[in-house]
C-alpha cells in the first residue's frame, strides 16, 4: 500500500499545506513591508513613522487592512464593470502566482520546476496586464494615462532585465530557481557580474514602478495614475500587488545574484534565515531609494532603459558568453 | 571634463551614490518628530489662540463695551450690542466673535483699555459643525473663567513689554 502523501489526495492536500504555509507569511510580510516603508522613510526624514497604534505601532498594518474593508468600493459610471474588478485581482494574483518557484531554501520552492526562470519572467511580464486592464477600465484621462506610461516603462525594461537573466543562466548553465542558487556556492553572481547586477536592480525599480521610476503612479502629476478610480478593497489589492512585487522582485535579486539561501559566512550554516536578511536588505535599499531621488522624467526613463541599459547588457552578455566559451568554463560544455 | 568623460563618469552612479549617503545618515540622526497629542511645543506668552473675556477678582465681568475692539477688526469678526445695566454701569448685552471670519490678529487684544477680551493659549478648539464656532459673550465668559490662571500669568509675563 502506497503510504497517503504518495497517493492523489494526499499529494493535493500537501501542496495546500505547503502554499498555505509560503502563502500566509508572504501576505503578512506585504502588510509589514508597508509599515516597514514608512518607518524607514519616517526616520530618513527625521519623523518617527507610525508608533501609536500597538507597541512601536506594530498594528498599524491591521489598522489599515480594517479602514479598507470597512470602505465603500465605488464604481465609476462609465467604468468596464467586469475588467475593472478584474484589473486588481490579476496584479495581486500574479504577484503571489509567482512566489511557486522561488526557492527560499534548498529544494523548499514549492514547485521546482525546470524552467523557473522562465516561469518568472513570464508571470512578470503578464503583470502589465493588470495595469492596463485598470486604466482602460476606469474610462478615465488620468487613468488611461497613467496605464500607457506603465506599460511602456514595463516593456522598456523587461528586454534589459531579459538579458541581465540570460548572462545569469550562461554562468549557472541552468534554468532551474534551485540550481541557480547552488551554482554560486563559491562566488555569488553579484560579484562577476556586478554591473549586471546594478542594472537588474535598477530595472527592477521600473518594474515594479517605485521610485525613482514611479511615473505611473506620478502623484503630482496624474493624481495616482492608473489606479486613480479605484477604492477600498480594490484599491488595497492593488497597493498589496505593488508591495508584493517588490518583495518577489527582491527574491529574485537574492536567488540570482546574492546566493538565495546560501550563507556567506563560511562557518555558519545556510538556511531559510539568510534568504529572509537578504530579501530584507534588498527592500531596505527599494525604501532607501525612494526617499533619495526626485522621479526621471518620462523621456529620461526612456533613454536610460533603451540607450544605457540596454547596449551595457548586450555587450556584457556577448563578453560573458564569449570568455566562458573561450575559457571552457561552461557548465554543461 | 568634456562630454565623453562625463557621460562615463555619470556610469559608476557617484551622484547617487552620494545622494545615498546622506539619506543614510539622516537616518541615524535623532527624529525631530513630537509626539502631537502626548507632547505638544511650547507656546510664547504672546500666542494668539482661541478668544476669552476675562473677569475682575471679585466677578465683575471687565468689558465695558466701548466697542474699540468691533472698530479695529479687520476681519469684522466682532459684533456687539450695549445698553447701561440697572446700576447705570455701560455693559454688553450681546458680545459675538465668528471664529471662523476671525484672522487671529490679535489687534482686538491690543485695543482693549480693561484687558478684558484676550487669545489665550488654546488652539485646541476644533468643533463638528461650523455653528459651534459663532462664539457669544456666554461661551467667551467661560473660556475666561476657564483659562483666568494661565491668561493672568501670560499677561504679567509679556506686561514687561508693552
Amino acid at each position: 500500500m502506497t503510504p497517503f502523501w504518495a497517493t492523489d489526495i494526499g499529494i493535493l492536500i500537501l501542496s495546500i499545506v505547503k502554499t498555505l504555509a509560503l502563502v500566509v507569511p508572504l501576505l503578512i510580510g506585504v502588510a509589514y513591508l508597508t509599515y516597514f516603508e514608512r518607518k524607514v522613510m519616517g526616520a530618513i526624514q527625521l519623523r518617527k513613522g507610525p508608533n501609536v497604534v500597538g507597541p512601536f505601532g506594530l498594528w498599524q498594518p491591521f489598522a489599515d487592512a480594517l479602514k479598507m474593508l470597512m470602505k465603500e468600493t465605488i464604481i465609476p459610471t462609465g467604468a468596464d464593470k467586469l475588467l475593472f474588478v478584474l484589473a486588481p485581482m490579476i496584479t495581486f494574483g500574479l504577484a503571489i502566482i509567482a512566489w511557486a518557484v522561488i526557492p527560499v531554501n534548498n529544494g523548499w520552492g514549492i514547485a521546482n520546476i525546470n524552467v523557473g526562470v522562465l516561469y518568472l519572467f513570464a508571470i512578470s511580464s503578464l503583470g502589465v496586464y493588470g495595469v492596463i486592464i485598470a486604466g482602460w477600465a476606469s474610462n478615465s484621462k488620468y487613468a488611461f494615462l497613467g496605464a500607457l506610461r506603465s506599460a511602456a516603462q514595463m516593456v522598456s525594461y523587461e528586454v534589459s532585465m531579459g538579458f541581465v537573466i540570460v548572462t545569469v543562466l550562461i554562468l549557472a548553465g541552468s534554468l532551474n530557481l534551485n540550481a541557480i542558487v547552488l551554482a554560486q556556492k563559491h562566488l555569488w553572481f553579484a560579484v562577476p557580474l556586478f554591473p549586471l547586477f546594478v542594472i537588474f536592480f535598477i530595472s527592477s525599480l521600473a518594474e515594479t514602478n517605485r521610485a525613482p521610476f514611479d511615473l505611473a503612479e506620478g502623484e503630482s502629476e496624474i493624481v495616482a495614475g492608473f489606479f486613480v478610480e479605484y477604492s477600498a478593497m480594490s484599491f488595497a489589492l492593488f497597493f498589496l500587488g505593488e508591495y508584493a512585487n517588490m518583495i518577489l522582485i527582491s527574491g529574485m535579486t537574492t536567488t540570482l545574484f546574492l546566493g538565495g539561501w546560501l550563507s556567506p559566512v563560511p562557518f555558519l550554516p545556510s538556511g531559510v534565515l539568510w534568504f529572509l536578511l537578504k530579501v530584507l536588505i534588498c527592500l531596505f535599499v527599494f525604501v532607501w531609494v525612494r526617499a533619495t531621488l526626485p522621479r526621471l522624467r518620462y523621456d529620461q526613463l526612456m533613454a536610460l532603459g533603451w540607450k544605457v541599459f540596454l547596449p551595457i547588457s548586450l555587450v556584457y552578455l556577448v563578453a560573458v558568453a564569449g570568455v566562458m566559451e573561450y575559457a571552457g568554463w561552461l557548465p554543461n560544455a | 571634463m568634456n562630454k565623453v568623460l562625463r557621460w562615463t563618469w555619470s556610469l559608476v552612479l557617484w551622484e547617487i551614490l552620494c545622494g545615498l549617503g546622506i539619506t543614510l545618515r539622516y537616518f541615524f540622526r535623532p527624529k525631530a518628530t513630537i509626539n502631537y497629542p502626548f507632547e505638544k511645543n511650547p507656546t510664547s506668552a504672546r500666542f494668539r489662540g482661541e478668544h476669552a473675556l476675562r473677569r475682575y477678582p471679585n466677578g465683575e465681568e471687565r468689558c465695558i463695551a466701548c466697542k474699540l475692539c468691533e472698530a479695529v477688526c479687520p476681519a469684522q469678526a466682532i459684533t456687539i450690542e450695549a445698553e447701561p445695566r440697572e446700576d447705570g454701569s455701560r455693559r454688553t448685552t450681546r458680545y459675538d466673535i465668528d471664529m471662523v471670519k476671525c484672522i487671529y490678529c490679535g489687534l482686538c487684544e491690543e485695543a482693549c483699555p480693561v484687558d478684558a477680551i484676550v487669545e489665550g493659549p488654546n488652539f485646541e478648539f476644533a468643533t463638528e459643525t461650523r455653528e459651534e464656532l459663532l462664539y457669544d459673550k456666554q461661551k467667551l465668559l467661560a473660556n475666561g473663567d476657564r483659562w483666568e490662571p494661565e491668561l493672568a500669568k501670560r499677561l504679567e509675563l509679556d506686561a514687561p513689554y508693552r
